[in-house]
């Protein structure tokens, strides 16, 4: 009836998960019980649980963005503190349970913590960016957010009932087989990286589509901004690149549930295969990250300097070049698996290449900033720090990329260090630049900027601190993934990373105050004009936050910086743009398609990995008639009528109006 | 224009800067109109361009998908680990049928697409239907030479490159069983709200997916089965 599942799926001898769930457990509990006796259960629901509202959409991404990123945080600092306590000794985590922490570290950091961050920001800029009213499938958005939502909810589970892959973030056969992991470990990653991988996908067929067929009148593509085109060729990437991780692991799936002979290395199987097939996903996945995140620091750089962004039709040609180079370096994950000398070199030379228009688009930043007046707000602080800890990432990059040099630093803590120092660099400071700079356009205030710097810089100094000592200790020769250890000179140097953790979790203590700070002192940080940051392309251009139509007419664009030429010319006419004639606004209801669809989505998973066949059999269906169900909707759209535009349009055009002729009245005095 | 005037980022009171030569949008869509279609001139494209476009791009990411399993089918072709080999298994002459099967189907699915625009609600149902028999026709052609292979011991466990060859040749066949499904939808959505503007986007995007099919097909004709037995 329950397939494998019994009460012995549920750890009561080891009390740290036990613990840690109790209290996810509690806390979720108390924040539901809130929830439900303040009365705010309907209000969820219908804004934001069945919300198809694009901007709606991306907050509750960079939501669960941000709590995965500190529940992999908790990890890295289970990881860190243990290993200070196992030179010469045990430690406190038991060796399988050690595995399962790195394994769900690195799982849950890549797909549930940057991904969501990632494409949060996407969902919620993009469509306001290219000044239209939302993005091209909007209740296709809902479903994506709430299956990859699915994909989080199976990994944390995997915490109390069963257990979580021991193989590392990713499961290379043949360890990853049924013969040697044959517990549910696997199969929790499994399950969850497809569920979520279909939301992942869809998203990125719905973004790419937005960008190249719904732009405002005259937004043609080199009028784009930056964060539009790095968000366009993140996207494609993710069309290109997810299949083949979705047919990868269902490969890996027919070996463990049916017996498949693909990666076994028996009866003809080859785990190369497997690591080909994974990697061709993996190195462009890195560039699915980081691309958004180049084009969060653009936007930031541009706007905190005042300028336009340096060499515009450089740093397109660069994105792109990145996105087609992408696919060509994955080779170089595995120079020590034997692929030979010529077929290294190959692969070296193209993963150097890979460097120069990221070296480009350095460039391309500095430039911006300099001449500029540069502001040094807290994003502004985030991606000045990116710039310097950026090329240091890279530059070990470059020396991995050789392969004699790979052969002594493969599978190194150096290894560790270095793409931590491209990962955190890039996508973590792009997120809270991110986060930071568009918050106040999403909640009508801006957050609190001395606790924002104060994260930052406890935030910079401890990720400097962690991984400096660990480029050290894996130079001595130092392996990853190490229970525990029994060189004395490597000692110092894990103890002094795991005092860099320390403070960090200073950093991440700041950003959570900084956001009940500001909450709290919301009246006084309003954004009344929409504009806090005197931006430049069309977000600033409506209110914070932007009613549910963005636009109370669609922005028409006649240059590149759609909004600060629009600004300029109020500035320079000391009034606004004439008013426009409102029409009625048609807008896609809300639907509960996403949500329901995820809870079966959850039901298959879970009954996959427990191998409840009737249970699996009925969330498919279950999934099928939802569909069914949406498809049979006789009312898809709502309208707003002119009226009502108009009303919420002038209340912005009055407060603009006000600000423009303060800023007049400064210049005159 | 002075030079501080044509830079709009420009700061009062900083050094005026010389216009960045490389600042694009000034020169090839920046002032002045693109006529060029499709670059931006006419705003969002109607819903009917959009949801084709979209869909287009799923279908592309599936052949992404496919091509995975036929890169897989490639390097597991000579695992047969001293089982049969392609030679010895395929029934050509099933597999011709089989295509032909397929092709008529398309072929149905077009003329249903046709009476689809000719508002002609029973053509279009007996074209569906006449679809929906050939593919299934397919299907149980697939499944005899699946369960065929089984009982012969050339099962998907037996050997990497039976693995391989299975999990080609089922992931087309559960593509067709989905669409089969999709097809009972749509005939179902069409008699209960007729020819409604959304319910004519989805069987667009049904016939796009159903002709995507015969593609994967031809490939898999090719690779696995051509290719195959002459090996």
């Amino acid at each position: 009836m329950l397939g494998k599942l019994t009460w012995s799926a549920i750890p009561f001898d080891q009390p740290i998960p036990l613990v840690a769930a109790a209290l996810v457990g509690v806390v979720l509990l108390g924040v539901i019980a809130w929830v439900a006796v303040a009365g705010w259960l309907p209000y969820l629901w219908r804004e934001w649980i069945t919300s198809v509202d694009h901007k709606r959409i991306g907050v509750m991404y960079v939501i669960l963005g941000l709590v995965m990123l500190i529940r992999g945080f908790s990890d890295a600092i289970l990881m860190r503190s243990h290993q200070a306590l196992a030179y010469n000794a045990p430690g406190y985590l038991p060796p399988e349970h050690y595995d399962q922490i790195f394994s769900a570290h690195g799982t849950i950091m890549i797909f549930f913590g940057a991904m969501p961050f990632m494409i949060g920001l996407m969902n919620f800029v993009v469509p306001l960016q290219l000044g239209v009213r939302d993005v091209a499938f909007p209740t296709l958005n809902s479903v994506s957010f709430w299956l990859t939502a699915t994909g989080a909810l199976l990994v944390n589970v995997s915490l109390v009932v069963g257990e979580f892959a021991r193989t590392g973030w990713w499961p290379s056969p043949p360890l990853s087989e049924v013969t040697y992991s044959p517990g549910v470990g696997v199969d929790y990653y499994l399950w969850a990286i497809q569920i979520s991988g279909i939301g992942t996908l869809m998203s990125g067929i719905n973004l790419v589509t937005t960008i190249l067929k719904m732009r405002a009148p005259g937004m043609s593509y080199l009028r784009m901004p930056m964060f539009c085109w790095t968000a366009l060729a993140s996207n494609m990437l993710i069309i290109a690149a997810f299949p083949i991780l979705t047919a990868t692991l269902a490969m890996l799936t027919l070996d463990r549930y049916l017996g498949f002979h693909f990666f076994t290395d028996e009866a003809g199987g080859n785990s190369m295969l497997f690591m080909n097939l994974f990697w061709a996903w993996g190195h462009p996945e890195v560039y699915i990250l980081a691309l958004p995140a180049y084009g969060v620091f653009s936007e930031v750089i541009s706007t905190f300097s005042g300028k336009p962004l340096f060499a515009y039709r450089s740093m397109v040609w660069a994105t792109l070049a990145i996105c087609l180079l992408s696919f060509m370096v994955w080779l170089h994950h595995f120079f020590t698996m034997g692929p030979g000398g010529d077929v290294n070199g190959v692969f070296g030379i193209t993963s150097m290449i890979i460097a120069v228009p990221t070296g480009v688009k350095i460039f391309d930043w500095m430039f911006t900033m300099y001449g500029g007046r540069v502001r040094f707000t807290t994003p502004m602080l985030w991606s000045v720090a990116f710039l310097v800890t950026f090329v240091v990432g890279g530059a070990t990059g470059v020396l991995l990329a050789i392969p004699p040099a790979d052969f002594v630093l493969h599978n190194s803590l150096f290894l560790v260090a270095h793409f931590h120092n491209v990962m955190v660099s890039a996508v973590v400071f792009a997120a809270f630049a991110g986060y930071t700079y568009w918050f106040p356009k999403a909640f009508g205030f801006t957050l609190d900027e001395w606790w924002g710097k104060a994260a930052f810089w406890f935030s910079l100094v401890g990720y400097v601190w962690v991984f400096t000592p660990l480029y050290v200790v894996g130079l001595l020769g130092m392996t990853r993934r190490l229970q525990h250890f029994s060189v004395a000179e490597w000692y110092p140097w894990i103890v002094a990373a795991s005092l860099g953790v320390i403070v960090m979790v200073f950093g991440v203590v700041c950003q959570v105050v900084q956001l009940v700070v500001s909450i709290r002192r919301r009246e006084q940080l309003r954004d009344v004009t929409g504009d806090p940051w005197d931006g430049r392309s069309l977000e600033w251009a409506t209110a914070s936050p932007p009613p549910s139509f963005n636009f109370a007419v669609m922005p028409r664009v006649e240059g590149e910086e759609a909004y600060w030429a629009i600004k300029q010319r109020a500035r320079e006419q000391a009034r606004l743009r004439e008013e426009p004639d409102y029409e009625p606004v048609e807008m896609p209801l809300n639907s509960p398609t996403g949500f329901v669809c995820a809870f079966f989505a959850t039901l298959v998973g879970f009954a996959m990995i427990w191998h409840i066949w009737w249970l699996a059999a009925l969330g498919l269906a279950g999934a099928f008639a939802t569909f069914v169900v949406f498809a049979w909707r006789d009312r898809v759209e709502y309208e707003i009528p002119a009226d009502a535009v108009a009303r919420i349009n002038r209340r912005n055009r009055a407060s603009r109006l006000e600000a423009l002729q303060q800023a007049r009245r400064k210049e005159a005095a | 224009m002075s030079s501080s005037a044509a830079m709009p980022g420009a700061v009062p009171g900083v050094v005026p800067m010389r216009r960045d030569p490389n600042h694009l949008g000034h020169h090839a869509a920046g002032e002045g109109e693109t006529r060029a279609p499709g670059r931006g001139i006419g705003g969002p494209a109607p819903k009917r361009i959009v949801v084709g476009y979209g869909f287009w791009i799923f279908l592309l990411s599936d052949i992404v998908m496919f091509a995975a399993f036929f890169a897989a089918f490639a390097v597991l072709q000579g695992g047969t680990a001293g089982g049969p080999t392609g030679a010895e298994l395929f029934d050509l002459t099933n597999v011709a049928i089989e295509t032909g099967l397929l092709l008529l189907s398309s072929f149905a699915c077009g003329i249903a697409t046709l009476a689809l625009n000719a508002r002609r609600p029973l053509a279009f149902q007996a074209a569906m239907a006449v679809t929906f028999l050939f593919g299934a026709g397919f299907l149980a052609l697939e499944l005899r030479e699946f369960t065929d292979l089984v009982a012969r011991d050339a099962g998907p466990t037996r050997s990497a490159f039976l693995s391989a060859f299975f999990t080609v040749v089922g992931c087309h066949g559960l593509h067709v069983t989905a669409g089969l499904l999709w097809l009972l939808t749509m005939m179902a959505q069409v008699l209960a709200k007729g020819f409604r503007p959304d319910i004519l986007r989805r069987v667009m995007c049904f016939s796009l997916f159903w002709h995507a099919l015969d593609i994967v097909w031809v490939a898999v004709f090719t690779v696995v089965y051509l290719m195959g037995a002459a090996t």
